[in-house]
């Protein structure tokens, strides 16, 4: 059993290229840098650490130099939203806005939407509504006439939160969606 | 309330350091306090065993078991030093005397080494108020692996006098959070049930969530952000080595073996990102979708026959649980009505309860809902517990939940009489899960 599932398993590592056909593609690039990471991990006894460098995404923190549109409102890079909503608040339309004419006039940039929520609830169930959130600024971004290959989206749930807390004022902070440029 | 502080002995630790190349020394120690037991735990004298030097590197097995029935708040070990004699055999035992210290049970035994490689346990269980030997065992045992035998004693003696199965020589997983957002550290790590031989098994500075065992104990599968997506991972317990199985668009999660470790059910969302259950067949890679539904389809797990899958859906408005076939082609079916809130279930070894998570006005609590009858009962009543499983005997669960901003382990039985909670000294501990029998 212990033998047939090994073979089982690497031949799924080999097969994963060959199941774009399926309904669900694999991302672009992301099946080929997961499997040098896995031969990363096999190599240094299976506790495989991802790049530091990888942490800096999102967290609103436009680290990210100048890519991106300028102003207040393009500085702006955190939507927030209402507990229980996916629905863009009033105060952030022209932020996303924004965006969406800086995308829209300039087709070689990208960025990802980082879906987010507080911590209350199932872990996995939070994964969904963080994409929900995502999946709205895409549409709103799409509005403005981005092509969905400059978009994409991930979402964390309650797994990456902006504040610490289990108040009302860390809710508010969490449930979010950020918009990383990516290039 | 007692406190069984639980550290791994350098010697231990060394032995499986030695046994398992993929170990990393482990940070904490896991803490158990019994937070309830029984209201008249079984008293029961633990006579320390003969010990085999050179070969046990030191470990006191009898204090491994007593440590162990105590844990479960079901027993009550006699101290040590209240014993006015130590037998190692239960012809040396006189009865009259541990009854009237008190004690319905005695337990000794030895160690007997018959090579630098080899170790017998050799016990014996006596009801001290008939006089009958209800456990005359062997159990022989490689001495790097003492620890988990004495687990193995404390399982018979445990199931000898409750009549239930016992749990001690079993794992847990779990992931701890380290440092404050948004900059966080993730491991995944593995201890004993008992707390020791803690080691980490993978870490990132990605999110790592949803760790599963499967049910042969031999791999753990997991979603980690790794990659700046969802992805799941298959890895080997023993040797650390692992595979990734899913990395589509989307989302990748929420991973769940079948009962056969063949297939693993999971949550796939698509560029579109609408989340619905699928089952992937991790021989032949054939993808078999099983809901269809714009609404979040998630955290899918089997029923023991495999037949049957169950999982969380907002198609009704607020997330419940439902029912599905697990070869597809079938509407799902509504189970979970009384709570605006129903997620995340977990079906009981024989296939009769679901452990979920449930929400009423006080918070998110652990609650059981029987499948004949429908009926809901909460088990617990944090304001944030979740991630329910149960332990392959079925008598307990364990769960993560928070406390004075915390998160901490927990555990409690399914007649809700003994709690206990599985607390590290440092970082957040969550998705605990409960491996299976080892045997």
């Amino acid at each position: 059993m212990r033998k047939i599932l090994t073979v089982v398993l690497m031949a799924s590592v080999l097969a994963l290229g060959a199941c774009s056909g399926k309904k669900v593609k694999p991302a672009p690039g992301a099946s080929g840098q997961a499997i040098a990471s896995t031969d990363a991990g096999a190599q240094t006894s299976g506790v495989a650490s991802s790049g530091a460098d990888l942490g800096t995404g999102g967290s609103g923190s436009g680290g990210v130099g100048a890519l991106g549109p300028s102003g207040a409102l393009g500085s702006q890079r955190v939507i927030y939203f209402d507990f229980d909503s996916s629905d863009i608040r009033p105060e952030f339309v022209d932020v996303v806005a924004a965006h969406g004419r800086f995308l829209a006039g300039n087709a070689s940039i990208r960025v990802r939407l980082e879906g987010n929520t507080d911590e209350r609830g199932s872990r996995e169930y939070n994964i969904g509504l963080g994409e929900r959130r995502a999946q709205t600024v895409k549409r709103a971004l799409a509005l403005q006439g981005v092509k969905e290959s400059q978009i994409a989206t991930v979402s964390y749930g309650e797994e990456r939160p902006a504040a610490a807390g289990s108040d009302e004022p860390a809710y508010s902070k969490n449930r979010r969606v950020e918009i990383v440029y990516i290039n | 309330m007692r406190t069984l502080l639980v550290s791994a002995t350098a010697a231990s630790r060394l032995m499986f350091l030695a046994l398992l190349v993929a170990a990393v020394p482990a940070r904490a120690d896991l803490k158990i306090d019994i937070t309830k037991g029984v209201t008249d735990p079984i008293p029961i004298a633990v006579v320390a065993f003969a010990r085999a030097p050179l070969v046990d590197g030191g470990l006191d097995v009898g204090a491994v078991v007593q440590r162990d029935l105590e844990s479960s708040g079901r027993f009550r070990g006699m101290d040590r030093k209240d014993m006015l004699s130590l037998p190692v055999r239960g012809k040396d035992v006189q009865s009259a005397d541990w009854r009237t210290a008190r004690n319905d049970y005695i337990l000794v035994g030895r160690l007997v080494s018959s090579s630098p490689a080899e170790l017998v346990i050799e016990f014996e269980l006596l009801n001290l108020l008939n006089g009958q030997t209800l456990l005359d065992q062997r159990l022989s045992v490689q001495p790097a692996s003492l620890r988990y035998g004495a687990h193995r004693v404390a399982d018979q003696v445990y199931e000898k006098i409750t009549g239930t199965r016992g749990a001690f020589a079993t794992r847990v997983a779990y992931v701890s959070v380290d440092g404050p957002p948004p900059k966080q550290r993730y491991q995944l790590l593995l201890a004993d049930m008992d707390g020791e031989n803690m080691r980490v098994i993978m870490e990132s500075q990605q999110p790592i969530m949803s760790p599963t065992w499967s049910p042969d104990g031999q791999w753990i599968a997991y979603v980690s952000f790794e990659n700046h997506a969802s992805a799941i991972f298959v890895q080997r317990v023993r040797t650390g080595e692992r595979r990734q199985v899913s990395a589509r668009a989307g989302i990748n999660g929420a991973p769940a073996f079948s009962p056969d470790s063949s297939k693993l059910a999971l949550t796939l969302s698509g560029s579109t990102g609408n989340l619905d259950i699928y089952v992937l067949d991790l021989g032949s890679q054939g993808l078999t979708r099983l809901t269809e539904d714009p609404a979040i389809d998630t955290e899918p797990t089997w029923a023991p026959d495999g037949k049957t899958i169950y999982f969380t859906s907002d198609r009704a408005g607020g997330p419940q649980i439902y029912r599905v076939s697990a070869q597809g082609g079938e509407q799902p079916k509504r189970l979970t009505f009384g709570v605006p809130y129903a997620a995340r279930a977990r079906i009981s070894p024989d296939g009769t309860q679901l452990a979920l998570v449930a929400r009423d006005g006080s918070g998110y609590h652990i609650a059981m809902q029987d499948l004949a009858s429908g009926q809901l009962r909460f088990l617990t009543r944090g304001a944030l517990d979740e991630s329910p499983s149960f332990a392959p005997n079925g008598a307990q669960l364990i769960y993560a939940g928070r406390e004075r901003g915390q998160g901490v382990l927990a555990m409690v039985s399914v007649d809700g009489q003994v709690t206990q909670r599985l607390k590290s000294d440092q970082g957040e501990v969550r998705e605990p899960v409960w491996g299976p029998f080892s045997n």
